[in-house]
């Protein structure tokens, strides 16, 4: 799950974490209050979206008065923010976050993962603040170190050591970064990030660190036992789609093709979008029912997939391992009835009874081409679409 | 011969619910011998003619149980691996989907230097045909014979077991390590086995997008591996930062796609299948002969 920028700024500053002095707003004139709070000086002015790329888009301005603060909102308000992590549709900036300014003195990079592959917790940091940490990894990746800490352990001080001299820090500053760097790594433990961002990290010309931006991600699976992490969600931020579906308990990510999917396992259901693709189609989206997939979750899985507009054909593809393709039918076509379907129904059942269900598939008297294997499943969802999109 | 379990397992089920039950039968059906289950607080009982301990040390001490699977719920999945390696479990699979990330990285670096041998979480668990059924597999579906089938999936594991059994081309162990991102068996740890056991000929193996195991693997196959492999990655229409249903298999930050994970392992000597559809096809091709 992802924040905007001013809740991860909260977490920040309640670990300890110096960010510079902010206040939110949902309109113009709550800017111009919020800058006024901020003791004068030049403030700066972001769009809070769920989104990199903010500055490019036009989504962070300067402003030397709360008068400008005001005028700054209203341009910031209401747009349609695009950048390269936004897709082509944009995103609607509700909120802006009116900020103190910085002297900055050098940007540089920190953040804490989850090294996957280390099976540790890493450290990355890197003196190209600012950027994005991909595009230095690729142009210069001796820019970047990386310090893995066992989470049974925590991190030692001769790692922080190590992170502050690749930064070009003296030893006075090290003894900076030790309490900021601790208090990251237990705010990642604490609260089971998935990702702690500050980009840029700034030294100030009067020599302290700050988070001027920052980004947090936490893991779905541990929201759970944090109810108050889970409250920063923002459902505008979501794709509507996505979001219907996290309620019913289905996985479900929207796709720019045609082809609507209902798939029952995770791997089966990208492998499905990769038979499609191989066949010359173009999938609508990606659906994972469960492995327990049964009559209820089939109508809702068909309902969720009608809400796109895009859908000229469905594809379900069952396996059944241990749920019975038969009952899986019976939902299929009692799903299809009730809904009034209306697009031509692919339907691949194997394994468990799929003969059955097939046979009940068949005799449904409804616009549904029953298939066995996945090669036929792909190529017949394919042609449906093709047909039904003249 | 196969891998990790066979006629000589004797099972135990941590965590009774309702999954934990209904797998435990079948598991009985298809003759594996499950000695006992472990519900704390219902130490005594006898559940669908398994006894019950409160403890995984109780029931081994009671069953001489050398295996485990977990189906406690995710708040305490992880302190339910921990119990099966202090109680001297030799093989565990967790198939619990939904463990906090941290749990498992804490779990994982606790089993280091235990001799327990951890599969998933989040997997569909082992089977070798005909001999032994841990988790829950569709166990029908798999044929004796001598292909290895590692895969981080569940339901695509099925069919690649279903391809390559209607083909007449058995299995010596398929194997689900899981869809999490911190999990005990390794695609490297599974493809190590599969390279000892002298009834393997050939494996499958079956990634997909998200972290760099099957790099690692790739490396793994080029430098210490003789027997063919073949592999399928799937989400190659995955779009970027979209979690694709397990956990772990989310692009990000530019890592993890599939067409990374392809090359690599193309580079490795190993036949890639571009369709899901073709797994077992392309495997009779690269090697033949491995029908009856």
């Amino acid at each position: 799950m992802n924040v905007h920028e001013y809740q991860a700024k909260a977490l920040l500053r309640e670990y300890g974490v110096p960010v510079p002095a902010g206040a939110l707003a949902t309109t113009p004139a709550e800017a111009e209050d919020a800058a006024r709070s901020l003791a004068g000086g030049v403030v700066v002015v972001k769009a809070q979206v769920h989104a990199g790329g903010r500055g490019k888009a036009g989504g962070i301005k300067l402003a030397k008065s709360a008068k400008e603060a005001k005028h700054v909102a209203s341009e910031i308000l209401g747009m349609t923010l695009r950048s390269h992590q936004t897709g082509p549709e944009g995103k609607v900036v509700r909120k802006v976050y009116v900020e103190a300014g910085s002297e900055i003195e050098s940007e540089l990079y920190l953040a804490v993962v989850l090294d996957r592959s280390a099976e540790k917790l890493a450290i990355i940091a890197s003196t190209e603040g600012g950027m994005e940490i991909e595009e230095v990894a690729e142009r210069s990746p001796e820019k970047i170190l990386t310090v893995t800490v066992d989470p049974n352990v925590g991190l030692a001080a001769y790692q922080v050591r190590q992170i502050g001299f690749s930064l070009g820090f003296e030893m006075d500053r090290i003894a900076k970064l030790e309490p900021f760097l601790q208090a990251l790594v237990r705010l990642f433990v604490e609260k089971d990030a998935s990702l702690v961002e500050i980009n840029p990290l700034v030294v100030t010309k009067s020599g302290d660190l700050v988070a001027l931006d920052a980004k947090l991600n936490f893991d779905d699976n541990a929201l759970y036992r944090h109810p108050e992490v889970a409250e920063l969600r923002d459902p505008d931020e979501e794709d509507p789609r996505e979001r219907e579906a996290r309620e019913i308990d289905l996985a479900y990510v929207g796709l720019d093709g045609n082809i609507g999917c209902m798939v029952n396992g995770a791997g089966l259901a990208m492998a499905t979008l990769d038979v499609i693709s191989v066949c010359g189609g173009s999938p609508a989206n990606f659906l994972d029912a469960g492995g327990g997939a049964d009559k209820d979750k089939v109508r809702d899985a068909f309902k969720l997939i009608l809400l796109d507009p895009k859908v000229k054909a469905i594809l379900v593809n069952i396996f059944g391992g241990i749920v019975r393709c038969d009952l899986i039918a019976e939902g299929v076509v009692a799903a299809a009835s009730e809904l009034g379907l209306e697009v031509p129904l692919v339907v691949r059942l194997q394994g468990n009874s799929a003969a059955e269900g097939r046979a009940i598939l068949a005799g449904s008297g409804l616009n549904i081409t029953p298939v066995e294997t996945l090669r036929e499943a792909g190529e017949a969802a394919v042609a449906a679409a093709r047909v039904a999109g003249k | 011969m196969s891998i990790l379990c066979d006629k000589s397992t004797k099972l135990l089920v941590q965590g009774l619910g309702r999954m934990g039950r209904f797998h435990a039968k079948l598991s009985i059906e298809y003759g594996t011998p499950v000695v006992g289950g472990v519900a704390p607080g219902k130490g005594g009982q006898v559940i669908d003619g398994i006894p019950v301990f409160d403890t995984v040390r109780e029931a081994v001490a009671d069953t001489g149980a050398n295996a485990s699977v977990i189906f406690v719920p995710p708040p305490g999945a992880a302190d339910a691996v921990l119990e099966a390696a202090d109680a001297g479990i030799g093989l565990a699979a967790c198939i619990t989907e939904g463990i906090p990330a941290l749990d498992m990285l804490r779990a994982k670096r606790a089993l280091a230097g235990s001799p327990m041998r951890l599969i998933g979480p989040n997997c569909p668990g082992v089977v070798t045909p005909e001999q032994c059924r841990i988790g829950i597999m569709p166990a029908e579906i798999t044929q004796p014979g001598p292909v290895g089938v590692v895969s981080r999936s569940g339901t695509l594991t099925y069919e690649a077991v279903d391809q390559l059994s209607r083909l007449g081309i058995g299995q010596t162990t398929c194997l689900g390590i899981g869809g999490d991102p911190i999990v005990g068996t390794t695609f490297i740890d599974a493809l190590a086995l599969f390279e000892q056991d002298p009834e393997t000929k050939a494996v499958v193996m079956i990634g997909e997008i998200g972290g760099s195991a099957e790099e690692e693997a790739a490396e793994f196959i080029q430098g210490q591996m003789k027997k063919p492999v073949v592999a399928f990655i799937a989400g190659q229409n995955a779009p970027p930062g979209k979690r694709m249903g397990h956990a772990g298999a989310i692009i990000a930050g530019g890592k993890g796609r599939a067409s990374d994970k392809m090359a690599a392992l193309e580079a490795a000597g190993v036949v890639v299948s571009r369709s899901p559809a073709e797994i077992g096809s392309a495997l009779a091709e690269r090697v033949p002969g491995l029908k009856p």
